[in-house]
């Protein structure tokens, strides 16, 4: 236990831990000292002069989020005197800022507006002329408006500190000091948006959210971003069934207020005009060519289970390929739906780490999965063969968190500049395949360390995962570990049983086998990196888009998006937590749903193998039956992630390849070819271990 | 470089730290040395670094960059035995309205600064020394580069320092035109090639100053005191003041004077002997009507507040400061509102924008100010004056503010008739465009 002071602030008296600052005491005691410039976890800046406040016997008023508390310190926190300095540093901050509150975005969540009702600095005595510049577009994403500004640098801070990306500064000085993008007029940067998130006023605004609407009229809709595998909690601001922002502003979740551009903004894909809202059957049109009928549900549904009963009963082959996208309960059912009801174990997915080989060479042991929390509190961190920043932004952002609040050391061995070189204790550069050997370049310094977390990409898979894990056993330190995968759930992909075991195909076997009857795909893209052989198969596609897996397709069932369902995903660290539906979109079904309505079609037998199709039914049976997944329900329900720990191990190796599609910031398989803002950006992706094309997550 | 003097020394000056100024080529090292030059050095090589930084303690030397902090106490603040590098550096960045003094040193008697320098080198064992001169003092930038070429060249600095197995490097850095970055943690961040901003205190420079090593900075002139301090011991040099005041300072006479001028004075001398017998009186036999005792950041001191001794606490006792020396003596036609504005022009123009009192006042208080001389003013601007640079004095992150905030105030309080005057006649309904 650290030692702790005692103090008083208001009358009340106070006990904190030695070192704290004041404005922190104060807070975790329900008293709110105001700032601007003070951010919880970004550098002190004593800028604004807003949390000034009277220590008795000391002369003058006190920075309160710079002074750490001392024993007996007397503090007044809203005396005359102080508030008398507020309105006073309010007046001046109203001088310049334009007050156009009525037609701001911020109006009704601004800081300032909060604070000039509460102090009372509405009515100024400036009489003099305003300094105005035209508002400023940097990039698709971020607007500024100079006027509005009050320069309490959280914009610039969030930015270099926070994102480690330094794309903003300040030029001139005085009352003309002014936020500028890096490059001079537009910003070059990951357009994470968080500087926007974080701007206390309306001097920042997002391109995709202004002018649309004000915060009191939306919906708050907390849910998980259904982009990388990183897992961030986002919450959408919801009109009219229609998402107009998202933001992780209550730092809910494993990843507090971050957010990168998909998890903030790569929400529009759910609105893209091509969006599936009808089944569709192919046919053949009066000339003889192929083309798509809509059709009712109904009819679809006939189809399709018309002809999976056909394939069935005259023991055809099926073939099975579910998503990295959808959530446990659906890939869960699917595999069941698959085994049991079809009887067939072709199943598959995209995989994009080696999970397989992961848990086998891990099992039996505890405290080897690395949460996202870990990487914010481990001593030391490796990176091996993942440009993360570009790969897995929370987890690179969690890392730079740990260098810069504890220090951590952190070592990357990749085969190009990474975003980590900058903090790294040491840095290697390898040809892939030289992974292992980059890794055992680092073993006296890393022997030296107290504990380390491993986070390594596709480039560690099969006998070069064993090594490592047989490395980091040789260390004779506690290590953790990260196996990389590409999307929101491609862990629970795995961990459902969407795999190929017991002999069955595999997503390249089935492509390639010319005898498949029926390829079912849910949520996947397969046909866009290989072509299908079986010419006869008849092929079912649930997506949101007519990908180009889809338009081979005899039926299509248009998909709900993971941000209009509920149910449950498993991030990159296997922690599980909650969708909830934000929106609802005419005509699409949530694929558990599609997978129920197929099973009813197909008969009571079906069903009552199967069992109800609820989201919660499905969890409770996930709950009992797959290993490690037995997590709190309370958690979860509440908005926390619950880790599990599928140590199972001992699956036989398993047919088809490992390979992550390299996605990168801007890229997100399907769901980014239909998003208009991450399409806009101008920026260059990251191409270290991009794919040549994103290809066949979702 | 003119070895002309650009004032007439007066008779009643006390020359110590400017006793070479009008020496035939004073700012070589060659007349330096054949005048006392290094004589200070090589007895401090002799002593031990505490009995080098108690002789300054005994001179009661302080600093005479503005906030006249005692100098022994500053530097045995530095951590000697630290094992970072410990730098030496030299606030040349001499902005304040009035204060054209470190210009003097550094032109007549460069070699006395860099002697000072190499003695606080050996008090905190530092071995690198920066020169921070202000960008608008391009020529001296140059100036001083040749005396630190000419010291090297001699074996004044360098390696093996006249011989004494001593160290030091020197070198000349550009201020960008920065009145803050006279304010000692701006001008590490300057000097560190940063935006020129205050940093929070503590940590103070002592302690983590040029890349957070421990860091010794003082003004031109200070460093210019310490080889007579060294010389001719701190005991001698104190006795030239008053106590707690001790030594001479080069006061910068301007304004309504027959002889304006930089003149060195014992602390404590009185200010009005200084103005009628040093500086020659006021031209036209005018009355005095205020002075600006230290520079524009000092509050004015009205005519009648004006007899008194020249020390630090003296001034701290009327309300005002002695600051950087910079004395601005102001006759009876002098307007204090357009007065006003002139300084706050100065100081909005160089507020550094960090912290919202200092950034929006400044400009504010311009504005106000420039409207009144403009004939926009009203009777609510005057004590509207008053409280903005009260709400500005002692909330801002760094002196900048204060010292803004502080001459207004007392413009504002000591001389509300020239306000008055200025009010349009009979309405101050004023449209204001």
């Amino acid at each position: 236990m650290a030692e702790t002071v005692k103090l008083t602030i208001n009358g009340s008296p106070i006990e904190a831990e030695k070192g704290t600052l004041l404005i922190e005491a104060a807070r975790a005691n329900g008293i709110e000292i105001p700032s601007f410039c003070y951010y919880e976890g970004l550098t002190l800046q004593a800028a604004c002069r807003m949390c000034l406040v009277e220590v008795e016997k000391t002369p003058k008023l006190q920075v309160g989020c710079t002074l750490p508390v001392a024993e007996g310190m007397v503090v007044h926190t809203e005396s005359q005197v102080v508030r008398e300095a507020r309105k006073g540093t309010l007046e001046f901050l109203l001088t310049n800022h334009p007050l156009d509150c009525p037609v701001c975005d911020k109006g009704g969540e601004c800081e300032l507006q909060d604070m000039a009702f509460r102090y009372g600095a509405g009515e100024s005595r400036f009489t003099e002329r305003k300094v105005h510049v035209d508002e400023q577009q940097w990039s698709p994403v971020v607007y500024f408006d100079a006027p509005r500004c009050i320069l309490c640098y959280r914009c610039v801070r969030v930015c270099n500190e926070g994102m480690g990306v330094n794309a903003l500064g300040v030029s001139n000085r005085g009352a003309i000091s002014e936020i500028v993008p890096n490059r001079h007029d537009y910003l070059e940067c990951d357009e994470c948006g968080a500087c926007i998130d974080i701007c206390p006023v309306g001097a920042l605004t997002s391109g995709i959210y202004r002018y649309q609407t004000r915060p009191w009229e939306m919906n708050h809709v907390g849910t998980v971003c259904t982009h990388c595998a990183d897992g961030c909690r986002t919450t959408l601001g919801v009109r009219n069934e229609k998402i107009i922002r998202g933001n992780n502003r209550d730092r809910s979740g494993i990843n507090g207020e971050f957010l990168c551009i998909k998890g903030r903004y790569g929400f529009d894909f759910t609105e893209h005009p091509e969006r599936l809202q009808s089944p569709m059957l192919r046919i053949k049109d009066a000339g003889g060519l192929d083309s798509f009928e809509p059709v009712s549900w109904s009819k679809a549904l006939e189809v399709v289970a018309g002809n999976f009963a056909k394939v069935k009963a005259r023991g055809g082959r099926f073939g099975v390929i579910g998503s990295n996208h959808t959530t446990n309960e659906e890939n869960y059912f699917l595999q069941k739906f698959a085994r049991q009801a079809l009887g067939t174990k072709n199943i598959d997915h995209h995989r994009s780490g080696d999970l397989l080989t992961f848990f086998d060479a891990l099992s039996d042991r505890a405290n080897v999965l690395a949460t996202v929390e870990d990487l914010y509190n481990a001593k030391a961190l490796l990176v091996v063969g993942s440009d993360l920043s570009q790969q897995h932004p929370l987890l690179a952002n969690q890392i730079r968190a740990n260098v810069r609040h504890h220090s951590a050391h952190v070592y990357a061995v990749t085969t190009g500049p990474v975003r980590e070189d900058h903090q790294a204790a040491a840095s290697v550069r390898v040809q892939r395949g030289g992974e292992l050997a980059g890794i055992e370049s680092l073993r006296e310094k890393l022997k030296a360390e107290t504990d380390l977390t491993i986070v390594f990409g596709d480039a560690i898979q099969g006998e070069s995962l064993r090594k490592l894990i047989v490395f980091g056993d040789s260390l004779l330190i506690p290590v953790k570990y990260v196996c990389l995968v590409d999307y929101s759930n491609s862990r629970g992909a795995f961990d459902m049983g969407l795999i190929p075991r017991e002999g069955g195909m595999s997503r390249e076997q089935m492509l390639a086998s010319g005898d498949l009857d029926v390829l079912w795909v849910v949520g996947a893209n397969p046909l866009k990196s290989a072509p299908l052989a079986s010419q006869k198969a008849f092929v079912v596609v649930q997506d949101l888009f007519l990908t180009e897996t889809a338009k081979r397709g005899d039926v299509i069932l248009p998909a709900a998006s993971a941000y209009e369902k509920s149910g449950t995903v498993t991030n990159v660290c296997g922690e599980v937590q909650k969708l909830k539906a934000a929106i609802k979109v005419m005509g699409a079904k949530s694929d558990l749903e599609i997978f129920g309505l197929i099973a009813k079609e197909m008969g009571s037998d079906v069903v009552r193998a199967l069992g109800i199709w609820s989201p919660d039914k499905v969890f409770e049976e996930i709950r009992k039956t797959v290993h490690g997944y037995d997590v709190s329900v309370p958690l979860i329900a509440t908005g926390g992630a619950a880790p599990t720990m599928p140590l199972n191990g001992r699956v036989p190796a398993l047919p088809g390849t490992v390979a992550s599609a390299g996605d990168t910031l801007f890229t997100s398989g399907t769901l980014s070819r239909y998003s208009k803002i991450l399409n806009s950006v101008m920026e260059a992706p990251g191409e270290l271990y991009a794919g040549k094309e994103s290809a066949s997550g979702s | 470089m003119p070895t002309k003097l650009y004032n007439e020394p007066s008779p009643l000056e006390t020359r110590v730290v400017s006793k070479r100024f009008g020496l035939e080529n004073s700012h070589t090292l060659d007349t330096y040395l054949a005048n006392d030059g290094y004589k200070a050095f090589r007895k401090a090589r002799e002593m031990t670094p505490e009995k080098i930084v108690d002789e300054v303690k005994a001179s009661a030397l302080r600093g005479r960059g503005g906030a006249g902090f005692p100098t022994g106490l500053k530097w045995s603040f530095v951590p000697r035995t630290s094992p970072k590098p410990k730098y030496i550096v030299i606030n040349a960045d001499e902005s304040e309205p009035g204060t054209c003094k470190d210009r003097l040193l550094m032109e007549y008697d460069p070699h006395q600064m860099i002697e000072g320098i190499l003695i606080a080198g050996l008090a905190i064992d530092s071995h690198k020394g920066y020169l921070y001169i202000r960008g608008e003092y391009r020529y001296l930038i140059e100036h001083m580069d040749r005396a630190i070429a000419e010291a090297y060249a001699k074996g004044y600095l360098g390696k093996n320092i006249a011989g004494t197995g001593f160290d030091f490097d020197l070198y000349t850095h550009s201020g960008a035109g920065a009145y803050e970055c006279g304010e000692e943690t701006a001008l590490l961040d300057s000097l560190e090639g940063k935006r020129g901003i205050p940093r929070m205190k503590p940590p103070f420079p002592a302690v983590a100053g040029a890349w957070a090593s421990p860091t010794l900075l003082n003004n031109v002139e200070t460093f210019s005191a310490i080889p007579p301090i060294i010389r001719d011991g701190g005991a001698a040099f104190a006795a030239l003041g008053t106590p707690k005041n001790g030594g001479t300072r080069l006061v910068c006479i301007s304004g309504h004077v027959n002889k304006p001028g930089v003149y060195e004075l014992p602390l404590g001398y009185p200010m009005l002997k200084a103005i009628y017998d040093v500086a020659g009186g006021i031209p036209g036999g005018k009355k005095l009507k205020a002075v600006v005792p230290g520079g524009s950041s000092c509050p004015l001191l009205k005519a009648d507040e004006c007899d008194i001794p020249m020390d630090y606490d003296t001034l701290a006792k009327v309300g005002s400061m002695l600051g950087s020396g910079g004395m601005v003596v102001l006759d009876e036609t002098t307007d204090m509102v357009k007065f006003a504005l002139r300084i706050m022009r100065f100081y909005a123009h160089e507020s550094c924008g960090w912290c919202i009192p200092c950034r929006e006042g400044t400009t504010w208080l311009r504005k106000i100010l420039q409207r009144f001389v403009d004939g926009g003013g009203r009777k609510e601007d005057v004590p509207l004056l008053g409280e903005l640079s009260k709400n500005m004095l002692g909330r801002t992150f760094c002196a900048l503010g204060d010292a803004a905030a502080m001459p207004t105030i007392s413009i504002v309080d000591k001389f509300p008739e020239d306000f008055e005057k200025r009010l349009p006649a009979a309405n101050s309904q004023l449209v204001v465009v």
